[in-house]
């Protein structure tokens, strides 16, 4: 019998694939797709052994500059594909990406549902607070008196609170990241990917294009300044003085990851009796 | 009764090697960088920017492949033990949100300038510190000289390209919905 044949260990750029992305320049989720395939190579994965699911939006483009399994899905549903896809193939590393308005907004009950399934994967929300592909509409974590000419005023709507929402639902990792700084994002994604069950990273994104002022969060962000806690009470408790730029794990929950409970009662072929006409 | 600690002291040679991976990650980080920035004008056909950006990217990529030969590192170092900067990326590395997508060669070059500035702030207090082997001053020191003459350079080039008007950034057919 042969001995195994050495696998190579993979360098970041062999997860990129030859499709130039077509983002704003200056657009923050340059770095993030830097810090995906660092992370990816930091966890010694192969691109076949990782699938990437997205939905609709400019970060939902992200599975197209990846050289693993992608899929770019509809508009809000990149969770329930990424969901379906880790039940049928729990061999396979499963990262979901998107935006704001994918995630929390037409997508926002699949995101409270897939924190309370708890199946092992990573969701990554590239989060620029607007509707960046579209032009430039408020989405659900734009602040109330964000004004433009879509949204004279403001919408004068209190936003959504990612992180609660995660919290709430239960979701098993929770962490915050920053575009600008690519290897603690990444750092961020590995630990992510690494913890079991249901992960969450929001990586605040600047979009340079709609909102040049959040060129301004690099100045804004800092060091989380408690460490993670596997205490809920206590995460919520941090939440509640949260301002959004604390950076690195709230939260490292210790329940076990959705598994199907024994082997399938019926075959498919059973259920298509089902249906016979 | 409390156990002796062993000091944890690098030596010379740890500490002067750790100095230089952390010189070659700068320069490869500010090359890789002023590569990506080079695509996205690429993307954006806005070729000129994307050229400049080309260069400075080579020229980095130089500086870095210099060090593996000075060192004579057949390999780039790993991860470093620690960062070295305050910053979350390294000190001649270009901010992503810099660009715009009608940026001119002029502003390229600004934010060259402003990379090899903060490179030279880091190796010149580098070669200050206190607690820094003399070895590591002295190869700081003459770091900080090299990047004040990049300095200089990226000014003399600045003169030689056009400054933009006011309203560079102006697009007639801007991304931004306007009705």
């Amino acid at each position: 019998m042969n001995a195994p044949a050495t696998v190579a260990t993979l360098a970041a750029k062999d997860f990129k694939s030859d499709y130039k992305p077509v983002w704003c320049p200056g657009c923050g989720d340059y770095t993030v797709l830097a810090s995906i395939t660092r992370a990816l190579a930091a966890l010694g994965l192969r691109p076949e052994n990782v699938a990437v699911v997205s939905g609709i939006g400019c970060s939902s483009r992200i599975p197209a500059y990846t050289n693993c399994y992608g899929f770019h899905g509809v508009h809000g549903r990149a969770l329930a594909a990424g969901t379906g896809l880790k039940v049928a193939r729990p061999d396979l590393t499963v990262l979901v990406a998107g935006g704001d308005g994918d995630g929390y907004s037409i997508g926002g009950n699949h995101f409270m549902h897939a924190c309370r399934r708890n199946v092992d994967l990573t969701y990554i929300v590239m989060d620029n607070h607007v509707y960046g592909m579209t032009k430039g509409q408020p989405s659900p974590t734009t602040e109330p008196d964000w004004k433009s000419k879509l949204a004279p005023g403001g919408t004068g709507l209190r936003e959504f609170h990612p992180l609660v929402i995660a919290l709430a639902s239960g979701a098993n990792f929770i962490a915050r990241a920053f575009s600008g700084d690519p290897s603690g994002t990444a750092a961020l994604i590995a630990e992510a990917v690494r913890h079991p069950g249901f992960s969450f990273v929001e990586v605040l994104s600047p979009c340079v294009t709609f909102r040049p002022e959040q060129r301004a969060w690099k100045e804004a962000v800092r060091p989380s300044p408690v460490e993670p806690t596997d205490d809920p009470a206590r995460a919520a408790r941090r939440l509640m003085t949260d301002d959004g730029f604390n950076i690195g794990v709230l939260f490292k929950g210790a329940r076990r990851a959705y598994a199907q409970a024994g082997r399938p009662t019926h075959e498919p072929a059973d259920l298509e009796k089902e249906f016979a006409l | 009764m409390t156990p002796v600690k062993k000091s944890k002291r690098k030596t010379p040679d740890t500490a002067f090697s750790e100095f230089m991976a952390r010189a070659y990650v700068m320069e490869i980080d500010a090359a890789e960088r002023y590569a990506d920035f080079a695509d996205q004008m690429e993307v954006h056909n806005n070729l000129e920017v994307a050229e400049l950006f080309r260069k400075l990217s080579h020229i980095e990529g130089l500086h870095a492949k210099r060090i593996l030969q000075e060192m004579r590192w057949k390999k780039p170092p790993q991860a470093l033990p620690e960062r070295g900067w305050n910053d979350p990326e390294p000190p001649e590395t270009a901010a992503v949100t810099d660009l715009h997508y009608l940026m001119q060669p002029w502003h390229a070059l600004e934010i060259a300038l402003k990379n090899e500035r903060r490179a030279e702030r880091f190796f010149a207090r580098m070669a200050r510190s206190s607690s820094a082997l003399a070895r590591v001053k002295k190869v700081a020191a003459e770091m900080a000289d090299e990047e004040r003459e990049h300095v200089r350079l990226i000014r003399d080039w600045m003169k030689r390209v056009p400054k933009p008007e006011p309203d560079w950034d102006r697009d007639p057919d801007p991304p931004v919905y306007s009705d």
